[in-house]
């Protein structure tokens, strides 16, 4: 589209930048205020410059729950990205049966999160729990309360099944987009149902699937009620991605210097990879 | 290569058609000869890409059948049909090269690669594509891709026809000529059938052979673009083809030929007769603006007319004339003199075409 | 449609609604039935863990007020988000694709950064515990979440739709009623789905700015887990309570996900 200058339309953009300014910078100012600073309660506060973040930086716990992190995200982004799109291919174009599938796809996503993990704490249980009584019946041992492998394999689970009808979703209202003349012209060409998808479907897709890996990175790397409901972060530190160790730290220690520099340096990393991830997947557009 | 017949069409969308207004095509006879170059014209509504899908095999009709040499493919798909179409918005495969996009059809017949770059080389040059073969098909413009499109249908050696659905749509209006130009050459060299869609009329008579003029879902005439300016079969074909388009005056009959208002205008006896023959109905009488003899006094057989008004176009003049209580258009070239207030307008009889319901009538054999 | 897809899709469907049936299952179960033993079916079918909700004002407040301020927040976030999407999309200027970042940036922040600071914020201008700031906060994620997807769903209208209405003779805010925004239609059904469901599931924000009056409904789950153990039977009914709202809504704008739009060619 042939956009026009016109700085006029700052009047448009105007209400959308006070509201979120006023949500966000002044928040974001105090954090910034409290990283530089050592409290130990309101009247008594110190300047000491860079060493929360020195401290921070170094810190093994933090490093051992960024990797955690990441490793966390990949996972998400490699399953839920694939068959969200697989599965948007798969659900019928229009009449009724499209409604029933979105209705069905888009229950998951509204459960509160707490909600969430309650509900695969329970079936994840051997006891009172669908999924725990059938894998125990069959012999399988299975216990994401004590075992590392079954508490990563369960909160990955129920990522999968709490968030890949977002990317779905998403990628459905795309490929409704696609007007009916590049298939007739595809089917004209002869081509095989694969390079179907790869030269019609997938191009077109390319900016909604911008918005669902930009959203599902952002989400997982923040994630904390879900899993935190599900195992707590246990066993041990196993599940403790970099939300909870935040929050331990701030709520729990009360430790609320470090607390802040952790934060700023939380959302520069979520800054920078999203800003890699949108820069690589906008780039393909100038030749 | 393929000579296509139309056999009992017709086609309605919906799925118990009751009544004649359901059907979107009513019944078709006819032929396509093969290494024609024929145009569709109508205005929209009409018909005309029911029609065209349903001869490509994007859609499958209610009724009737199609034969592509004398063999019923209404079974069978486009790609089976070896029909290529070129739609209204250029589709082209944005992530490819203007080259992959020419070679896509070729590499999923599985040619092989070196046959497939000559031929691609061949089309590029005669589409003068030859210079953005290496440029993504994004970046190019509307009336590049629509060449590309084109190029698409062109490059398969194995067409049996192709197929254009109003293609000049969106190309700006001086590039158009080039477009147009470009296809009958292509029509020349290659010598396929091609049958083109439109509800532009100049489009269609500098491409076409033929035209077939759709009107309600009915072919109400197929001719050389002179023969639907001449001698218009039905008086939408008069209406629609010419610029203006013919002037259509309803008439009366009596003992010697037709009356308007105080004017009679005298009948051929062979025309006469079949007149007599018909069982009433509405009569009009149809010419040409073209066709209007304007004189500036009086005239054997002209009658006195008043003028009401003279547009000036640039190379050519039309004058609004009453006559007889009816409002009358004349075409005039640049140079002849313009009437004032009176003019006397004569209707060659050669041009004065009769129409019953809106079919011509014509003198027997 | 081919039976491989149909298939898998079944299988998709199969296990979205599994925990969910297994949910609902519980909900219509007493505690003893639930912990006594595993069964398929309710035996003692009950609907005593609703009666519980329905009945407790302080249970069904929460739902209310849930409903009250996801609301308020999807209305406001798509009133301010559809002339900021139409300048992004029509318009270049000054900064514009720096803003366009920086608002997406905002949902890049860990919401526990914001605890403290909205928690003082807000209650330095009174709006402590009130249905408007937690509407507000949730602006925060849901705005620029809006303005992106409707800016997407905006440039697929072609420009020339603006000129021609121009040329007739339509004011701005005429055209932007009449003629644009029936257009893009299904993008402002996708955008209100979001923005609803990211509002009503956000749970830490919403308990940090509420506490008695704006008390929303995930706050008040906390409340089956006591020293007693845990309320399983009604946990699973307002758990269950709180997916009803949002199929509500989906059936709603499902045909707006559901419909591309034919405009947006070439």
């Amino acid at each position: 589209m042939n956009k026009v200058p016109n700085n006029k339309a700052w009047w448009l953009v105007l209400p959308v930048f006070l509201l979120v300014a006023f949500s966000a910078v002044m928040p974001m100012m105090t954090v910034v205020n409290y990283s530089v600073q050592d409290i130990f309660d309101q009247s008594s506060r110190y300047f000491v410059g860079a060493d929360w973040y020195r401290q921070v930086l170094r810190d093994p716990a933090l490093h051992d729950a960024l990797l955690r992190q990441f490793i966390y995200s990949t996972c998400v982004l490699l399953i839920e990205i694939p068959l969200g799109i697989g599965i948007a291919l798969t659900m019928p174009t229009k009449g009724r049966m499209a409604s029933v599938c979105l209705i069905v796809m888009a229950i998951p996503l509204l459960i509160p999160w707490n909600v969430v993990g309650t509900i695969w704490q329970i079936f994840g249980r051997a006891d009172i729990g669908l999924l725990g009584a059938t894998l125990a019946k069959l012999g399988v041992s299975y216990n994401y309360a004590g075992d590392p492998f079954d508490a990563w394999l369960t909160v990955l689970v129920m990522d999968v099944w709490h968030w890949t009808s977002l990317v779905a979703l998403l990628c459905y209202s795309g490929l409704r987009a696609i007007p009916d003349v590049y298939y007739q012209a595809a089917r004209i060409d002869r081509a095989s149902g694969w390079a179907v998808f790869r030269h019609i479907q997938l191009p077109k897709l390319k900016s909604v699937l911008l918005i669902a890996v930009m959203l599902r990175f952002m989400d997982s790397f923040m994630i904390y009620t879900e899993p935190f409901v599900l195992t707590g972060g246990g066993p041990g530190n196993a599940t403790t991605f970099l939300s909870q160790t935040l929050t331990r730290m701030a709520v729990g220690q009360f430790d609320l210097g470090p607390a802040a520099a952790f934060s700023l340096v939380y959302f520069l990393i979520i800054l920078l990879v999203s800003w890699l991830f949108y820069t690589a997947m906008t780039h393909g557009d100038k030749d | 290569m393929a000579e296509i017949r139309l056999r009992q069409l017709a086609h309605s969308y919906s799925r118990q058609p009751a009544t004649a207004a359901d059907y979107a095509l009513h019944e078709l006879e006819h032929v396509w000869e093969q290494g024609g170059a024929y145009a569709l014209l109508g205005p929209s509504g009409c018909g005309k890409s029911t029609l065209l899908n349903i001869i490509s095999g994007l859609l499958t009709p209610s009724h009737g059948q199609v034969l592509f040499d004398g063999k019923p493919v209404n079974d069978l798909t486009p790609q089976q049909r070896n029909i290529a179409q070129v739609f209204q918005f250029p589709v082209v495969y944005d992530t490819m090269t203007v080259f992959d996009n020419l070679a896509f059809p070729l590499r999923n017949q599985g040619l092989d690669e070196s046959k497939v770059r000559t031929r691609v080389q061949e089309i590029a040059e005669v589409l003068d594509l030859a210079a953005v073969l290496k440029k993504k098909a994004r970046n190019l413009s509307a009336d590049e891709k629509q060449k590309v499109s084109m190029g698409r249908g062109l490059v398969r050696d194995d067409v049996s026809a192709i197929l254009f659905d109003e293609p000049l749509t969106v190309i700006d209006p001086h590039l158009k000529w080039k477009l147009r130009r470009k296809l009958k050459q292509i029509h020349e060299q290659f010598n396929i059938t091609m049958i083109y869609v439109t509800h532009d009329q100049l489009e269609a008579s500098t491409f076409a052979d033929k035209i077939a003029v759709m009107h309600g879902g009915r072919i109400v005439q197929f001719g050389t673009p002179r023969e639907l300016f001449e001698r218009p079969r039905h008086t939408f074909v008069g209406y629609f083809i010419g610029s203006p388009g013919m002037n259509l005056i309803e008439v009366r009959a009596e003992a010697d030929g037709v009356v308007f208002g105080d004017i009679h205008l005298p009948l051929p006896d062979g025309l006469r007769e079949r007149l007599a023959a018909t069982a009433g109905g509405r009569l009009q009488v149809g010419i040409r603006p073209e066709f209007v003899q304007l004189w500036d006094g009086p005239f054997e057989g002209a009658y006195p007319a008043q003028v009401l008004d003279i547009e000036d176009l640039g190379t050519y003049r039309i004058v609004t004339l009453m006559l007889g209580g009816v409002s009358l258009k004349a075409r005039l070239g640049e140079d002849r003199p313009l009437p004032v207030g009176q003019a006397w307008v004569s209707l060659p009889a050669q041009w004065l075409m009769l129409y019953v319901d809106d079919v011509l009538l014509e003198a027997g054999p | 449609m081919s039976m491989r897809k149909t298939l898998a899709l079944l299988l998709y469907f199969f296990f979205l609604l599994v925990p969910i049936y297994w949910l609902l299952n519980m909900s219509f179960k007493s505690n003893s039935e639930i912990l006594g033993g595993l069964t398929l079916w309710p035996q003692a079918f009950t609907f005593d863990n609703y009666r519980v909700i329905f009945s407790d004002a302080s249970w069904y407040s929460g739902y209310i007020n849930s409903l009250y301020y996801v609301c308020l927040n999807t209305v406001i976030s798509l009133l301010v988000a559809l002339p900021a999407a139409y300048a992004f999309s029509r318009y270049r200027f000054l900064g514009d694709r720096h803003l366009f970042f920086w608002l997406l940036t905002n949902r890049m922040a860990p919401p526990a950064v914001f605890l403290l600071p909205f928690f003082q914020l807000y209650s330095s201008i009174g709006l402590f515990d009130t249905h408007i700031a937690v509407a507000l906060a949730h602006c925060l994620f849901n705005v620029p979440l809006a303005v992106w997807i409707l800016e997407g769903f905006m440039s697929g209208v072609p420009k020339e739709i603006d000129e021609t209405a121009y040329i007739d003779g339509y004011s701005f805010a005429r055209f932007f009623v009449k003629i644009f925004i029936p257009l893009i239609g299904s993008g402002i059904g996708v955008t209100a789905f979001f923005c609803f469901m990211f509002s009503w599931v956000e749970l830490l924000l919403a308990r940090t700015l509420t506490s008695v009056n704006a008390k929303p409904i995930a706050a008040v789950m906390t409340r089956t887990v006591s020293a007693s153990g845990i309320d399983w039977g009604v946990l699973a009914a307002a758990g269950v309570l709180t997916i009803l709202p949002g199929m509500l809504v989906i059936w709603f704008v499902r045909n707006h996900v559901a419909k591309g739009f034919a405009l947006g060619r070439v």
